[in-house]
């Protein structure tokens, strides 16, 4: 009997909306807080290096000399440690996951000179 | 009686989601010896927290198992904090056994399916986990993960849900329960699951406490064992809670004592859902755990009760952390489950214990 309840189950779901897409005819909307990847807002950013320091894969770089900031996004674990841990808010996670890759790389931002009292406010 | 034959069974097996090995020692169709071998996926978590700090380490331990992910990082956080003596806010407390309490059926729903594979059920098989892909399209929605969620910190949780997200919640629940209902139902009343399942693989009482088994797999054989019933944490505020146990002790109790578990679940997130206080999600943590300090703590799992101990020695990295997870408990119950059943039903004995050889090796 049991399998004729399932049967009807499965006969009402060809005249409702499919819960599967057809994938990549249709791609999903990423829906808003995901954690896709990392952002940073380097016109904000003051080379503190705290994000690396909370960094619990290993992914991120910060040279305070030459005032770069560099994420490998293939080692990212996508925890937002960092997001939480900057002082200054210019680290955020946008929804897009990061795309396949044949070949690693590394993103490297050159974090331009703050001006003066910016780094106060 | 026919000669003693061993027939090797795994690790690499359609219906083992996880490699374990097991001899099986026939004779004719009957088994009459199970000696099983694991250490095909161990990783060496627990040594890594040598290498990272208390709060770090948190991406590791929920990385132990993709199913239980929300569990082991609940776990290690409320080890942690009895470590360190913080207090966790109490709206902390609720979204985190929200969450879990999710986990735990999407865990469950995931195992059914898994089952119903095993004997042959393929439309039950996709039913429950398309009711599964709604659990982890909440978990997107509301930690940004869908496996690994990244959402419990030492301290508190990383993410509020706000009163319209937790009617969503509710509302896809209430979707989920009538679908899962009808499931369920034939599940259980089904003559074919029935045929495979009720008397196979049968566990006593005495001997489900002798060998130390936990979870729906000791609860399936009247063992009134569940860490949820000591109310730690938010689980202290639900009315009532009585875990569900049955006495029959054979693969169908094991099914039952899993299908009722869900609703449960749906349940203890909706009285949550309606007391859930006001207020801060997580404090400050500041500090290291002191040298020589020492905290233990169980958690029950999707499959049953988990031991996490943790030793600080003044720096921000442990001493040493340790779980004990269900599943090596259940590993005993299992091979003397499997003595004396017919060859055929080893497939489902196996499933109906819901092993998870990730947790058990770390």
């Amino acid at each position: 009997m049991g399998s004729f309840r399932l049967g009807g189950m499965t006969l009402g779901s060809l005249f409702k909306r499919p819960e599967t897409l057809r994938y990549p005819f249709e791609v999903k909307e990423p829906p808003q807080g995901l954690k896709g990847h990392i952002v940073n807002d380097v016109s904000r950013c003051i080379v503190c290096g705290i994000c690396a320091r909370v960094c619990p894969a290993g992914a991120l770089a910060v040279d305070k000399k030459a005032r770069t900031w560099a994420i490998d996004p293939f080692r990212c674990v996508q925890c937002a440690s960092c997001v939480a841990a900057c002082p200054k808010g210019c680290l955020t996670m946008a929804p897009e996951a990061t795309g396949v890759a044949a070949e690693r790389y590394d993103v490297v931002l050159e974090v331009p000179e703050q001006p003066k009292g910016a780094e106060a406010a | 009686m026919g000669k003693a034959t061993i027939i090797p069974f795994g690790p690499q097996h359609p219906v083992l989601p996880e490699p374990l090995h097991l001899d099986l020692v026939v004779e004719d169709e009957t088994v009459i010896d199970c000696i099983p071998q694991i250490g095909f996926v161990h990783r060496g978590l627990e040594k890594l927290v040598e290498t990272r700090d208390y709060n770090q380490f948190i991406y590791i331990a929920e990385r132990i198992c993709g199913i239980c992910a929300m569990g082991h990082s609940l776990g290690y956080a409320e080890t942690v904090e009895e470590l360190m003596g913080v207090e966790v806010p109490k709206r902390a407390e609720y979204l985190r056994v929200i969450w879990h309490e999710l986990s735990r059926i999407h865990s469950h729903l995931l195992w059914l399916g898994l089952a119903a594979d095993a004997f042959g059920f393929e439309s039950m098989f996709m039913h429950c986990w398309r009711l599964r892909e709604r659990i982890l399209d909440i978990f997107e929605k509301t930690t940004g993960g869908r496996v690994i969620l990244s959402v419990v910190k030492v301290g508190g949780v990383a993410r509020d849900i706000d009163g319209a997200m937790m009617q969503g919640i509710l509302a896809t629940l209430d979707g989920i329960r009538s679908d899962y209902s009808a499931l369920m139902k034939t599940l259980l009343t089904d003559t074919s699951i029935k045929n495979r399942t009720v008397g196979v693989g049968t566990i006593g009482y005495d001997e489900a406490v002798a060998l130390s088994m936990v979870g729906p797999f000791a609860r399936a054989s009247a063992v009134n064992y569940d860490v949820r019933s000591f109310g730690r944490g938010a689980y202290g505020d639900l009315a009532d809670f009585q875990p569900i146990l049955d006495n029959q002790g054979d693969c169908y109790a094991r099914v039952k004592v899993r299908c009722l578990e869900v609703l449960q679940s749906i349940d203890i997130i909706r009285e949550l859902a309606a007391k859930m206080p006001a207020g801060d999600i997580a404090v400050a943590v500041k500090g290291s755990p002191a040298a020589g300090a020492q905290a233990s703590n169980v958690l029950e799992q999707p499959r049953g009760e988990c031991y996490y101990y943790a030793r600080g020695n003044g720096t921000k990295h442990l001493d040493r952390m340790r779980m004990r997870t269900p599943t090596s408990q259940n590993l005993a119950g299992m091979a003397t489950a499997l003595k004396g059943c017919d060859l055929a039903d080893v497939n489902m004995i196996i499933l109906t214990i819901d092993p998870c050889i990730s947790c058990t090796e770390r």
